[in-house]
């Protein structure tokens, strides 16, 4: 019998029990949603995590140290020049470096303490300089008040949470959240505060040069001779952001945050042993870079390349496999209990198809009278099978995306009233969507496969007396 | 129990032959095992020289499809397909194109008058009228050879005569070897050519209508033949030499 032929008797004889057929069909439409469902939720909290975890920076970014610093000394173990001879952090290291394959971005960590005045009053805090690029890829300025830096060099500042209480005098208990970043923001945002700082200035000009030609470059004495100049420079408020100071992101540790390029034009004396904030040269000289990379599963690379490089470098990778790997895990167990309701489904197609040949049993001995052979009509029971299968898949992919979209909205609701962003907690890729539907497909061929060859093993003689 | 036992007829290509016995006396077996729906335990059904009971199950079910035709008492067409479906139905298993099923179909439903019933459902015709799809459809494949068993059964006499016409003119016109089972004597007197008895499983008589001296035809123009072994030590199921007349 010929395929067509096949899928039009199959839809002909279900359409016969259409009740009875379409509550086995509904059977399976709930085992395939409770599956969707299942598995759209561990996705959708998969993607959610690494989506946080890739915006923290801690998995696809490589911090970059030069191995001159003292602070590198115990890495003298390892490969690579002693760091004496170790190349010097500074820009041309740092173009290199972003140039390397798989890098998106190098920046330098700019971070210092200082003294900002605000309404008269002094307030000492840590100050880093953020990356503009840090608008598009950071989760840290999600919930920010105000906006991002207008530009990589304006005078502005975003103001942590914490930070903006206290230059309004209010002291908030630890772990209390009883005052409003919204309300805080807006008392702030576009006054200005004022920062003074320590700028730290080259030699004169006939001096750099002399230096130049003096010792090798990366020698010692290339930066014993700098001023220290106190400088003030106007900030405009134009954020306050919730981010945790104390979280474990590096310049996060910062209260205030300035745009990176401002930040490096200030050549504000940083701490440090070494304090190389600008080389005699003039070239600006970095104590560490970030150096962001597109892929975490390129980080380990692009860390060798730089180690090789002679500089040190250090990263978090580990930590996404082995979310990758718990991920992996818990998408099996949830996929296991979905689909237990698939399974009670299965065992309802085998006893509505053998109910079916119970009740059919003349007609297929009718059939087989009048030519059908035992292939025929087990493929017949076998495509009805399936297509309970697919109507099931396909009904039950749309009552679990259903169902995702009331949980995804229900967390929100939830979210929203604890004052948390909307976020989105359920996924259905659309591998998931024909996965669901074949896999509905092959449980209920699989369930056919008993009814089908009894029903083709039925001898016609007995089925014809049948009534 | 042995429903069939000891039987060995031959019948010629074209012969109409009624099957006669009361109830139980394996006339209906006799037909099944024709009809390659049950195999003999021993013995052999020989059809155009092929023994049915070597045949595998799939190689049983091509013969059924384009060698037989059968037609029954209780008409067995499907309750849920139109007639024209029904009469369709063999053409899907024998995967006759679409458009050429539906016109073949149409044309054997004229041809037994029902060329105005083509989407009433069995149940919505009378006895005659199913009996008369269920011949189109036993016909639909052209087979060579028509099975009927009791088809005037579940019919009045008048309707049972329209019945037996159709199926006397099908066996005159397209030369159709007709193999009838009939526990009515004045039917069979009436249509077959020839009347096999059956009692209890066995042969007891077979009488041709032309010459009722000569029992059954020469074995060269034989086309089905019986060997239904009493005794299986003396198995003779080797086919003889074989005329085929078609």
């Amino acid at each position: 019998m010929k395929f067509y032929d096949v899928t039009d008797l199959a839809v002909r004889n279900l359409r016969e029990s259409i009740f009875r057929n379409s509550l086995t069909t509904i059977g399976i439409s709930v085992g395939v949603a409770s599956l969707v469902a299942m598995l759209s939720l561990g996705i959708g909290l998969q993607q959610l995590a690494s989506r946080r975890l890739q915006k923290s920076g801690l998995f696809d970014t490589v911090v970059v140290t030069s191995r001159r610093d003292i602070r590198n000394f115990r890495e003298q173990r390892e490969d690579g020049p002693a760091p004496a001879e170790s190349p010097a952090l500074d820009e041309s290291a740092r173009q290199r470096i972003a140039q390397l394959p798989g890098v998106t971005e190098a920046y330098p960590d700019i971070r210092f303490v200082t003294e900002l005045r605000f309404d008269g009053k002094p307030h000492l805090t840590m100050v880093a300089g953020i990356p503009f690029s840090a608008r598009n890829n950071s989760d840290a300025f999600d919930g920010i008040q105000g906006r991002f830096f207008s530009s990589d060099a304006a005078s502005e500042v975003i103001l942590q949470k914490a930070f903006a209480e206290e230059l309004q005098g209010i002291r908030s208990k630890p772990g209390s959240d009883d005052t409003s970043i919204a309300e805080l923001a807006k008392a702030l945002l576009g006054k200005e505060l004022t920062m003074r700082y320590a700028e730290r200035t080259t030699p004169s000009s006939n001096s750099s040069s002399a230096t130049a030609g003096g010792p090798e470059p990366g020698g010692e004495s290339r930066d014993t001779a700098y001023s220290v100049i106190s400088r003030e420079q106007a900030l405009k408020i134009v954020g306050v952001t919730d981010l945790d100071p104390d979280s474990m992101r590096g310049t996060a540790r910062a209260r205030v945050f300035l745009p990176l390029k401002l930040a490096q034009n200030l050549h504000v004396m940083q701490t440090g042993a070494r304090d190389v904030s600008l080389s005699p040269s003039g070239a600006p000289s970095y104590n560490s870079l970030s150096v962001r990379v597109k892929n975490p599963n390129q980080v380990p690379d692009v860390e060798e390349a730089i180690k090789k490089m002679g500089f040190g470098a250090f990263s978090l990778v580990d930590a996404t496999r082995s979310m990758r790997q718990f991920f992996a895990v818990l998408d099996g167990f949830l996929a296991i209990f979905g689909s237990l309701a698939l399974a009670v489904a299965s065992i309802g197609i085998v006893n509505t198809l053998v109910m079916a040949i119970l009740e059919r049993r003349r007609e297929i001995g009718i059939m087989k009278a009048i030519g059908a052979s035992d292939a025929d009509v087990r493929r017949l029971f076998f495509a009805e099978a399936g297509a309970m299968g697919l109507v099931g898949g396909t009904v039950g992919v749309t009552l679990g995306w259903v169902i995702g979209r009331l949980i995804n909205f229900g967390t929100n609701v939830y979210l929203e009233r604890q004052h948390f962003p909307p976020t989105q907690i359920w996924s259905v890729p659309l591998w998931l969507v024909f996965g669901a539907i074949g896999f509905s497909l092959i449980v209920s061929l699989v369930s056919g496969l008993y009814p089908a060859s009894r029903a083709a093993r039925l001898d016609p003689v007995q089925a014809l007396r049948y009534e | 129990m042995r429903a069939v036992d000891g039987i060995s007829i031959d019948i010629r290509a074209g012969e109409f032959v009624a099957l006669l016995g009361a109830s139980g006396s394996g006339k209906s077996s006799l037909l099944n095992l024709v009809a390659g729906l049950d195999r003999p335990t021993s013995g052999a059904v020989i059809i155009h020289g092929s023994n049915l009971a070597s045949l595998s199950r799939e190689e049983l079910a091509k013969y059924r499809l384009h060698t037989v035709g059968m037609v029954f008492q209780s008409f067995n067409l499907i309750p849920s397909m139109s007639l024209l479906e029904n009469v369709e139905l063999p053409m899907r298993f024998a995967e006759v194109d679409r458009g050429e099923r539906s016109s073949r179909a149409r044309q054997a439903l004229e041809r037994v008058g029902l060329s105005g019933r083509l989407a009433h459902r069995p149940m919505e015709l009378s006895g005659g009228e199913q009996q008369r799809a269920s011949l189109a459809r036993a016909l639909i494949n052209r087979p060579k050879l028509l099975l009927a068993d009791e088809p005037t059964g579940n019919l009045d006499s008048r309707t049972g005569t329209e019945i037996m016409e159709l199926i006397r003119s099908f066996n005159q016109s397209l030369g159709m070897t007709v193999l009838m089972v009939t526990h009515e004597q004045a039917l069979a007197e009436r249509y077959a050519a020839r009347m096999v008895h059956l009692a209890d499983g066995r042969l007891l008589g077979d009488v041709s209508r032309d010459d009722a001296s000569e029992n059954a035809a020469s074995r060269g123009e034989d086309e089905p033949r019986i060997q239904n072994e009493v005794d299986e030590i003396v198995p003779d199921i080797s086919p003889g030499p074989r005329g085929e007349t078609r």
